[in-house]
């Protein structure tokens, strides 16, 4: 995906004026949200389950070779195979020449992160191999040609009303000439036109929410079950998964799905939990004649050894964007990367750079919600600060905000000039402000007195008053 | 409440003292009938929050420093603020935590900062201020204040013994109101998307009053309040406690 995120003020500006998008985001904070927080409030232990989340994800970040091995030598004995890819041009080509092992023409394809991450659809659809997508949210995206603007909800910028116009666009050529417009049509719809894509597939390509280290098995979890028919149905089966999805043990999966579900959209469990290991065995009804994991570096194993360190224990649930004010306002594509939201802003720059990715950590109140709702326990906020700090190091800043914060701070350090500075700023506010003690137009504020008025000072400082009525002494 | 008067270093905050003064003198009020001796040094200037949130990390340092050097000695630190106090209750020790020289004094200084409303009830135990104050008022909790300090429910526990206030809770209280220090400058039209959501979760409560503890919040939510020409009177909660009714509010309130 090529990145636009230097680009974001002007994409959150047109945002914002987007009624559609705005009539979408809605859901994201009533729905999403107010689900977590019900989910949370019938799991009492839910904060003591986040400890043992994290100790899970911490262990695991200190020994990543050591279980990243096992869980291979446990593929291959289960008849698999992993690929290990460094770089996203890697894991493409790898998942091409597979694909043109068994002379694919279509695959299924059920939601991954990662496979935005590598830009794998593009890629595929060039060389020949074309990618169907069957989570119902990235099929609607495919249809619109767009990224997904959520990472579990992928659509969730979309209206009804959009997505009909979608379908009816795009399910002509399949017999479907009448417009739906309620939401079980639609999704009858799309499940009718999937379900033969899914017995054309040639290859089945997933992503995974863990990878189980003592038995190989790879997870998913989803709402349809459109991932067990991507990856039972063709004769293979790719996963494509970045190497921190590795957990020791079956025990540590189930401590994470209980926070991962409740977290993300608020239910206990997810609809379907899949486990994969291993190809079809010969008394196996079904499944894939061969199995591939393709475990994607991209960086992370950098990552693994920085101070950043704990974005690795993100489990990809969507509650930091989904309490994120900054994201409620400008929905996901803003964002302008793979990832949006707070987890977005935090891991954005480590694969765009901080250059391109400026806005990302700056776009933040610091309000602190991400980091509260976040089962991983992520200090998001500390991370954006961290890169502020970066882009102030490297002269990324842009040079009138240095300027501002660097004159502040050298009045700041020097007291009897900022008494002095202060007091005639207050003074001369205090006359902009008039009687009627407002002020709708300041240079330097106009971003604030566009939309607000900036409420005039009272004519001199507290400091000032105060020594006035008590005398010098402090 | 507790015999011994005890020393309170006022860190009046630098939008308090440019903005407010009022503030300041119901902050003083308040610490003196809880039996405090307040004190008001003169070399405080800034808690360093801007500088520290926009990446400049030494210039952060060097203003925690001259804090850390003013308020040292007081038996307490108090801010009429979620933010600063959190700054210096919550980042001088993360900031300092590796610099030899200043982590002790900064821990040692961290840990006797408190939020106004925080220090009143729950380190000085009071239990009613004894003040008055005819008004309907919504309660905004400032971030900072909620998420890193915990301060939700002691406002409103001292709020309760104010004769002749009703206080209502916002439908989305623990949402954002926009402000975020210098992010309302560099991204203005984000901000005013959240803060007129405050804005109409504000007015929705049907409050003639809006109340909060952080003087940031409180004038991004004048100021919109007072664009789109509402009359809904602003007022820091300090300015409630201590029964000042006499001085205007921040915004609306006008007859
Ligand atoms: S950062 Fe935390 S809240 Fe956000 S997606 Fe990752 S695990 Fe979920």
């Amino acid at each position: 995906m090529k990145a636009t995120a230097h680009d974001f003020k002007n994409a959150a500006s047109k945002a914002l004026k987007d009624d559609n998008l705005r009539q979408a985001l809605h859901r994201v904070e009533t729905g999403f949200a107010g689900n977590r927080a019900a989910a949370i409030s019938r799991l009492p232990e839910f904060h003591d389950l986040r400890d043992e989340g994290v100790a899970i994800k911490m262990h695991v970040l200190d020994h990543l070779d050591y279980y990243l091995e096992r869980f291979e030598q446990k593929v291959i004995e289960t008849g698999g195979q992993v690929h290990w890819c460094t770089t996203p041009k890697e894991a493409r080509d790898t998942i091409l020449e597979l694909c043109r092992s068994v002379d694919a023409k279509t695959c299924t394809k059920g939601k991954s992160m990662i496979a935005e991450e590598i830009a794998l659809n593009p890629f595929l659809e060039e060389n020949g191999v074309l990618p169907i997508e069957t989570d119902l949210g990235e099929y609607i995206i495919q249809l619109a040609d767009e990224p997904p603007s959520h990472i579990i909800g992928p659509a969730v910028h979309k209206t009804k009303d959009q997505i009909s116009d979608l379908f009816f666009e795009h399910h002509q050529k399949y017999g479907k000439t009448e417009r739906q417009s309620d939401g079980r049509m639609l999704v009858n719809e799309a499940r009718e036109i999937l379900r033969q894509k899914y017995i054309d597939a040639d290859v089945g390509i997933t992503g995974a929410n863990f990878l189980i280290a003592e038995t190989g098995s790879t997870v998913i979890v989803t709402n349809e079950g459109n991932g067990d028919l991507t990856q039972s149905l063709p004769k293979m089966h790719i996963v494509i998964a970045s190497l921190e999805k590795v957990i020791p043990t079956m025990e540590d999966a189930s401590t994470i799905l209980r926070l991962l579900a409740r977290s993300a959209t608020g239910q206990e469990f997810s609809v379907y939990t899949t486990f994969s290991t291993g190809p079809r065995r010969d008394d196996d009804l079904d499944g894939p004649g061969s199995f591939h994991v393709v475990l994607l570096d991209n960086g992370r194993s950098k990552l693994a050894g920085s101070e950043d360190r704990e974005l690795l224990r993100c489990i990809r649930c969507g509650a930091c964007m989904n309490h994120c004010p900054v994201y409620h306002a400008v929905g996901g594509h803003a964002y302008g990367w793979v990832y949006p939201g707070p987890i977005g802003a935090a891991l954005d720059p480590h694969f765009i750079g901080i250059e391109e990715a400026r806005h990302l950590p700056n776009a933040s109140t610091f309000c602190g919600r991400c980091e509260d709702v976040c089962p991983m326990r992520i200090p998001l906020p500390s991370i954006l600060r961290r890169w502020r700090e970066r882009a102030f190091e490297s002269n990324v800043t842009p040079p009138a905000e240095r300027f501002g914060v660097g004159a502040w701070a050298w009045l700041a350090k020097h007291p009897a000039f900022y008494r002095v500075g202060t007091r005639l700023a207050v003074r001369g506010l205090s006359l902009l402000g008039g009687r009627r003690k407002r002020i709708a137009k300041l240079p330097l504020a106009g971003g604030w007195t566009a939309t607000r008025d900036l409420p005039a000072p009272a004519g001199q400082t507290f400091q000032d008053q105060w020594r006035r009525q008590r005398g010098r002494s402090a | 409440m507790a015999d011994s008067p005890v020393n309170v270093g006022l860190f009046v905050t630098c939008l308090v003292d440019l903005f407010r003064p009022s503030v300041g003198f119901a902050t003083v009020k308040l610490l003196e009938d809880a039996g405090c001796i307040v004190h008001v040094p003169d070399t405080q200037t800034c808690c360093g929050q801007p500088a520290y949130n926009s990446g400049s990390r030494n210039d952060a340092k060097d203003l925690g420093r001259n804090v850390i050097a003013a308020f040292q000695d007081f038996d307490y630190v108090v801010a009429p603020s979620g933010s600063c106090a959190a700054m210096i209750r919550e980042h001088y020790p993360r900031l300092f935590a590796d610099d030899p020289a200043m982590a002790d004094k900064a821990k040692r200084v961290a840990d006797k900062t408190f939020e106004l409303t925080s220090f009143l009830a729950d380190v000085r135990k009071v239990t009613s201020v004894g003040a008055k104050f005819n008004a309907v008022a919504a309660y905004h909790d400032s971030c900072s204040g909620l998420r890193e300090l915990g301060v939700r429910e002691q406002p409103r526990y001292l709020l309760a013994s104010v004769e002749g206030l009703e206080v209502k809770d916002l439908e989305k209280g623990d949402a954002c109101c926009g402000f975020g220090g210098t992010f309302c400058v560099k991204y203005p039209e984000i901000s005013d998307e959240m803060v007129t959501r405050k804005t109409s979760d504000i007015t929705a409560t049907g409050a003639d009053t809006v109340l909060a503890g952080d003087l940031g919040c409180l004038m991004n939510i004048a100021g919109k309040l007072k664009r789109d020409g509402s009359n809904i009177a602003v007022r820091h909660v300090a300015e409630v406690l201590a029964g000042d009714d006499g001085t205007p509010p921040i915004a609306g309130g006008e007859r």
